[in-house]
């Protein structure tokens, strides 16, 4: 057992992290979040050539041929980069839905009532319309779609008036957990940052133990969900998976409501990136198993009794 | 990321297990928690049974994953846990084997795993907790002798230990965390009174023990003079690195039996109270994860476990009395009465954040000495 990253993990992590620092760095972001739900496409494309969709995609098939604990750390990059697009469901669609695996198709799914980028996309995939997979054209649930004033600016959302709760893959649900993972250890940086070098009363504010403690849960939070969330990459259990997501959802949401009372009133701004942390992350934790299910899920293997589809 | 265990580990791991099962079934049976004399007995007939097959030494000289497997296979077996070998199983026995010279290594490490010697551990004063290094047991240098006099607290097992992990004060005049000396202090020695301390519990698990001129020979010292502060930090790591491995798998387990009782009295269709059980379950499983990822560390850095001890004792401790409050929950006013399951775990829970340095401590090691923020008063 050796549960580290390994040597080539370690690579992969950092390769990412140094392409999304230079191809979608703060200014990028903050471009983003004008554009107002417009998708970059070119950024798109770079990251189908860089293996973001085709990753766990057989070499044979043109793909990496990684497996879900590489997926893991790449979206742990994507949700601390805040990158925005539907991610999760293009990754998912690699080798199923042409061109998704390259990037040159933006595929979106909808879980539950919800549907993300779908002014943007290209290919809706829909487990719940017809059996095996269903499709849509993006026309006919546009047209059945109706806007929602998204909380968060980089994430368009559409309404559709049947729920369609079909089953969300638990790999999904586990890359939701990564994204939630990777935003939770930016906040603590940056709450952490921003208490060396803030300083009121004469000497930085994180010299002040309430705010010192408050840092040290969130970087408590975010190393229990790390172990989890990995762990669970490991293992692909469901019900792993399902708790994972939980510990990770709440490690993201309340390290971003931390990192934003550190900041103080700076933290209550637009200017600041912490809101778009933690309005990102209520979005995900309200997708792909939310808590109430993910507990369900939880309580219902504690008796041995097969979770039921939620 | 790799959470299988080598063939050799799982070796290790069979052999355990078949042990456990052949010896398991003819322990005699747990004394009552108020005969310490009878704990005592009880604990080191186990720690001698594990000498004699050959698993004693597994919490020093093993790796951390073995360690690791022999703590999940033992509680999964429900074998008896260190009990009052902890603090030289724990402790005191790392801290010689890592900062002992080979006689002193010689002298006390084979008693403590024959299960023939029990330590405890002689640290905290009245006015010295949180903040150790201001401990004042004093120790004047005498001949081949340190004559010590002060007072201990909190001293776990003090009745029955033949020994003390003994923090003195050797030079009044040096700054505090310097003239500071770790001494191993035999606890029938002329001078030493035990009085027992009952705890909110009603039993009575650690004590006072007050010093009055006790001479402890020089060649008791573990380290240097004043060097004490060092070799206790080296105490204090194995404390939080590796002493609730079996404790996570035993709440694991606890858990379990909770969702089957809170099924057989109803309190399960309370959907409140079901996702509460649901959410411990994510969280205990996590909390065993981040164990792996520690010991994983410990293994690669050669066997000390590092600040991470910390940040798991911290969620650790809370997630403990979180199960325990759940399980009261479930029994509702069942939980009043503590001739049931769970309620006197509940009470004992209470210390969790306490002991072995309180959860505010905890994060203030976290923030200053893992996120490197500015250390303040
Ligand atoms: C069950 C049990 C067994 C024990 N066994 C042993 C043993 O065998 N040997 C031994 O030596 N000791 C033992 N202890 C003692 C234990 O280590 C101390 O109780 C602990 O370190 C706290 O010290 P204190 O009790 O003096 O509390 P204090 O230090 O007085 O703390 C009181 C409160 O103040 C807070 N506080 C103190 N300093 C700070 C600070 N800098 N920042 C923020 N908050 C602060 C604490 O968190 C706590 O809430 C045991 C304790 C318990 C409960």
């Amino acid at each position: 057992m050796d549960f580290r990253l390994t040597e080539d993990q370690q690579a992969l992590k950092a390769g990412v992290r140094a392409l999304l620092e230079r191809r979608f760095d703060r200014e990028a972001l903050r471009a983003a979040v004008e554009a107002g739900g417009t998708l970059d496409r070119a950024l798109w494309r770079e990251l189908g050539v860089a293996g973001f969709f085709a990753l766990r995609l057989p070499e044979q098939e043109g793909g990496v041929g990684l497996g879900l604990p590489e997926a893991v750390l790449l979206f742990e990059e994507a949700g601390r980069a805040l990158l925005p697009g539907p991610l999760i469901a293009t990754h998912l669609a690699a080798g199923e839905v042409p061109g998704a695996a390259e990037g040159k198709t933006v595929v979106t799914r909808p879980d539950g009532a919800l549907v993300d980028w779908l002014d943007e996309a290209d290919v809706v995939v829909d487990e719940s319309v017809g059996a095996g997979g269903g499709r849509e054209s993006v026309e006919a649930v546009r047209r059945r779609a109706e806007p929602v004033r998204s909380v968060d600016p980089l994430t368009p959302l559409h309404r559709l008036p049947v729920a369609g709760p079909g089953p969300v893959p638990a790999d999904a649900i586990l890359l939701a957990a990564a994204e939630q993972l990777g935003s939770a250890a930016r906040t603590t940086e940056t709450a952490v940052q921003h208490a060396r070098e803030r300083a009121q009363f004469g000497q930085p504010i994180g010299a002040f133990q309430a705010v010192k403690h408050l840092c040290a849960e969130m970087l408590v939070r975010t190393e229990v969900a790390r172990a989890a969330v990995y762990a669970a990459a490991v293992t692909a259990d469901p019900v792993e998976i399902a708790g994972a997501k939980l510990l990770a959802d709440e490690a993201a949401v309340r390290c971003a409501r931390d990192c934003l009372q550190v900041h103080g009133g700076m933290g209550f701004t637009w200017e600041a990136d912490v809101h778009l942390h933690l309005k990102r992350a209520w979005v995900r934790a309200e997708r792909w198993l939310p808590a109430a299910a993910a507990e369900e899920r939880e309580a219902a293997a504690l008796l041995g009794t097969p979770a039921e589809a939620a | 990321m790799d959470l299988a265990y080598s063939e050799e580990e799982e070796e290790f791991r069979a052999g355990l297990r078949k042990w456990l099962a052949s010896v398991l079934p003819a322990l005699p049976p747990r004394p009552d928690p108020r005969d310490w004399p009878a704990r005592r007995a009880y604990d080191c007939g186990w720690q001698r049974g594990l000498y004699d097959a050959g698993y004693a030494d597994v919490h020093w000289d093993a790796s951390p994953t073995r360690r690791l497997i022999f703590l999940e296979e033992s509680e999964r077996a429900g074998a008896p846990y260190v009990g009052a070998n902890f603090v030289g199983l724990l402790h005191a026995g790392p801290t010689i084997a890592a900062e002992g010279t080979k006689a002193q290594r010689e002298r006390w490490l084979p008693p403590v795993l024959r299960g023939d010697e029990v330590w405890c551990q002689g640290f905290s004063e009245p006015d010295a907790g949180s903040d150790l290094a201001s401990l004042r047991t004093r120790a004047v240098r005498d001949g081949d002798a340190y004559v010590v006099t002060g007072q201990k607290i909190w001293t776990s097992h003090a009745e029955v230990a033949d020994w003390c992990e003994l923090l003195v004060r050797t030079d009044a005049s040096a700054p505090r965390h310097r003239g500071i000396t770790w001494l191993a202090m035999p606890m029938d020695a002329t001078g030493i009174t035990v009085r027992p301390l009952r705890t909110l519990a009603g039993s009575t698990e650690f004590a006072e023990v007050f010093l009055d001129e006790v001479r402890v020979p020089v060649e008791n010292r573990i380290g240097e003079e004043n060097d004490g502060w060092r070799v206790t930090m080296v105490t204090l790591s194995f404390e939080r690195g590796t002493a609730f491995v079996g404790e996570v798998v035993a709440c694991r387990r606890v858990l379990a039996e909770l969702a089957r009782a809170a099924r057989a009295s109803g309190a399960w269709d309370d959907d409140v109270l079901r996702r509460r059980i649901g959410r411990l379950s994510a969280e205990f499983r996590a909390l065993w994860r981040l164990t792996q990822w520690n010991v994983s560390e410990a293994e690669a850095s050669g066997g000390v476990p590092g600040i991470g001890g910390s940040v798991f004792k911290l969620r650790y401790s809370h997630a403990r009395q979180e199960l325990y409050d759940t399980a009261a929950a479930v029994l509702g006013p069942d939980a009043l009465d503590l001739g049931r399951e769970w309620n006197l775990d509940r009470l004992s829970s209470l210390s969790y954040t306490i002991a072995a340095g309180t959860s505010q401590i905890q994060r203030n090691i976290v923030a200053e000495r893992i996120l490197g923020l500015p250390k303040g008063r």
